[in-house]
């Protein structure tokens, strides 16, 4: 092949680039849509997508990949949006040890990061970065709110469990930076355990007025079966994340009356939550989560970002993301110093609707909560 | 630490080796008359699971549920002996770990494509829940007390399969010589084929027992199976007798550890401390057990091969 032939297929090549690039914002999402985890990154996954259907925009384009719940493809994934197909923002990561996996480099890169659902706490303190930005929470805010919460339950000797990893770890130490009774007993199980028959037998002996626990997923599918059947009967408070929506029906009865903390639920007050319910329900025919609510307002922000900025500027467009002018499923929605969400948190109850467990909110647990990392931000 | 607290531990214990034993067992028996590494193993447990909780929606009963988990779970087998395993029997263990772990991941996935992605409801029926009084003032739930009974007969039963029926003698004499056996006139295809289904069923059968008190959801066979191949490596291969006791042992050991460890370290270290390290050695007591008992006896407690 002659110099001329390689130059003129190059620049075929870069011409055929330049066409299929008609959409102005890329979007990368990497989420868990497989194995153990795929009911939450499933969830995200359709609450963007029909915040970016009802936008009716045509200039944003959505890459979705499967990271299996696997740091390692996470990071291979990420490597390919920003590499070969250009995204100008990514999204989606469900799993914190995933989102620091895959953060801190593409930010590095100059890319925009929107964290749906993760937020560690390297993120928020010293490792915070401008074009990072958390749409859901700080880690440890739930939990915070659930140790808010048990003082105004007026519980004075809690039983808390968690299991040993660093969200697990984060998850006790935000229970008691605002709890302020006695502790009965404070467990580390092990991670992806399914049996607390040991644990809840120590519960039992140990003399405590209250449980709190966090044990996302089958874990405290598992917990909460397993505690019903035991009759201890002590009261509970735990995070959202093991009293969503598709975990809820698995649960069943056992989990009728426990009380969670949530930065959303279906019956907050104001129309763009009530629109977003019923779109979701129309579209999915299942009640959204948690997650779900954050997977739209993550979408919500980035569009009110378009509107304001063009991607390529990006300093306005970092500062239109900043501003965060979107109607939120929460009501208002504004970020911190470290631009994670400053929120409410509500204390939520499980209920059943018919033949459908869900939650209603009882109460709020934290008014306008800021993470307790924004201080160590220096950005 | 009252004894109530230790016996409750120990029937906890108890309750968790026996149903690590009606995996083991399938698993044993596979491996023995085989000599095949069955990583599928953990997705016969889950489609059980899976089974008995759409069974039981849609009918209400907790029997039916459990006929139908060990029936899916077989027939899984079953399928997956004459389409794909009968193939690797003559091959070498790599394959056969390579070949298994794909089927894993096909059994997660149809799995996740047929039920979806969220975890199903399988509860325990009501003439089960709740906890009843035991003498010295101990409650524990009924329904655990009933695995237990369940886990015991179900190896009394085997034990009679292997030792005292035609089937059984065939079973031992395939773990011994399988050219021989198959050159005395038995059918040794169809006695896989039948050994792999009743692997099976026991796996199902687990899955839907536990099921009901954990979570029924993609991807949880593989813990278990996990757990089961200690069991086996403990009691020795292809023996049910060591997978009996190796379950027990490691049932014991996993749930005991898990309790007093940590409260052993609180006697000398500060309680944060004392906890993450507690739970540290609990998570690899299992393993350090498994490491002392191949010193002390390599080809397991009731192992015979080299």
């Amino acid at each position: 092949m002659t110099k001329v032939t390689q130059t003129l297929l190059a620049a075929a090549c870069a011409a055929m680039v330049a066409t299929a690039g008609l959409a102005e914002v890329k979007v990368g999402m990497i989420t868990t849509l497989s194995g153990g985890g795929a009911g939450l990154g499933i969830d995200v996954r359709d609450g963007f997508m029909l915040a970016v259907e009802q936008s009716g925009r045509d200039d944003i384009e959505v890459v979705i990949e499967d990271d299996q719940r696997k740091p390692d493809i996470a990071v291979q994934l990420a490597d390919k949006m920003v590499q070969s197909e250009k995204v100008d923002v990514l999204t989606g990561i469900i799993f914190s040890n995933l989102a620091m996996a895959v953060i801190p480099s593409v930010t590095a890169q100059g890319k925009f990061y929107l964290s749906p659902n993760a937020g560690p706490s390297a993120l928020a303190g010293k490792g915070c970065h401008p074009n990072y930005f958390n749409v859901a929470w700080q880690n440890d805010n739930l939990h915070e709110a659930a140790g808010a919460y048990a003082n105004t339950a007026g519980y004075g000797n809690s039983f808390i469990l968690a299991p040993n990893y660093p969200a697990g770890q984060d998850a006790l130490t935000g229970y008691k930076r605002t709890y302020q009774g006695e502790l009965a007993g404070e467990i580390y199980t092990q991670l992806g355990q399914t049996d607390y028959a040991a644990e809840i037998a120590q519960i039992r002996a140990s003399g405590a007025d209250s449980v709190f626990f966090f044990l996302p997923g089958g874990m405290g599918i598992s917990f909460l079966k397993q505690y019903a059947d035991s009759a201890v009967g002590l009261p509970v408070v735990g995070p959202a994340f093991s009293f969503d929506q598709g975990i809820l029906q698995a649960v069943g009865d056992a989990a009728l009356g426990v009380v969670n903390t949530s930065q959303w639920n279906k019956d907050i007050d104001n129309p763009t939550n009530a629109a977003f319910v019923e779109a979701f329900q129309a579209k999915y025919d299942r009640l959204p989560s948690l997650y779900a609510s954050q997977g739209f307002d993550t979408a919500r922000l980035l569009i009110s970002a378009m509107e304001k900025a063009d991607v390529a500027d990006v300093d306005a467009f970092r500062a239109a993301l900043k501003a965060a002018e979107f109607d939120s499923t929460r009501g208002d929605f504004a970020f911190g110093l470290n631009q994670h969400p400053i929120q409410t948190i509500y204390a939520r109850e499980v209920v059943k609707e018919g033949d459908v467990f869900t939650n209603k909110i009882i109460g709020v647990a934290l008014e306008n909560h800021a993470d307790a990392y924004a201080a160590e931000c220096k950005m | 630490m009252s004894a109530i607290l230790i016996i409750e531990q120990i029937l906890n214990g108890l309750q968790l080796g026996v149903m690590l034993f009606l995996m083991a067992a399938g698993l044993t028996l596979i491996f023995g008359v085989m000599g095949l590494i069955n990583l599928a193993h953990g997705s016969l447990y889950m489609v059980g699971a899976f089974a008995a909780a759409a069974v039981a929606g849609a009918t209400g009963s907790f029997l039916l549920a459990m006929v139908a988990a060990m029936a899916a779970a077989a027939i899984a087998g079953v399928l997956i002996e004459v389409v794909v395993i009968r193939r690797l029997y003559a091959k070498d263990h790599l394959d056969q770990v390579l070949a298994t772990f794909a089927l894993i991941l096909i059994f997660s996935e149809g799995v996740r494509w047929v039920f979806g992605s969220f975890p199903l409801f399988l509860d325990i029926p009501d003439y089960l829940s709740g906890p009843v009084s035991l003498p010295g003032g101990i409650q524990y739930p009924l329904y655990r007390l009933v695995l237990i009974g369940i886990g015991m007969v179900v190896g009394l039963l085997l034990w009679l399969l292997t030792q005292q029926t035609r089937l059984g003698i065939q079973i031992r004499a395939g773990e011994n010589d399988r050219e021989m056996i198959a050159a005395l006139g038995v059918n040794i295809s169809n006695l896989y084929t039948l050994v792999f289904a009743i692997g099976a069923a026991l796996a199902g059968l687990a899955g839907a027992l536990v099921g009901a008190i954990q979570s029924v959801q993609v991807g949880m066979g593989e813990p278990v199976l996990i757990l089961a191949f200690v069991v086996i490596v403990i009691g020795g291969i292809g023996s049910i007798q060591g997978a009996f006791i190796g379950a027990l042992i490691v049932g014991l050991t996993d749930t005991l550890g898990g309790v007093f460890l940590p409260q052993l370290f609180r006697l000398f270290l500060e309680p944060a401390g004392a906890t993450s390290t507690g739970s540290a050695l609990a998570s690899m007591a299992i393993y350090i057990l498994m490491g002392a008992i191949l010193i002390w006896r390599p080809t397991g407690l009731f192992g015979q091969r080299a």
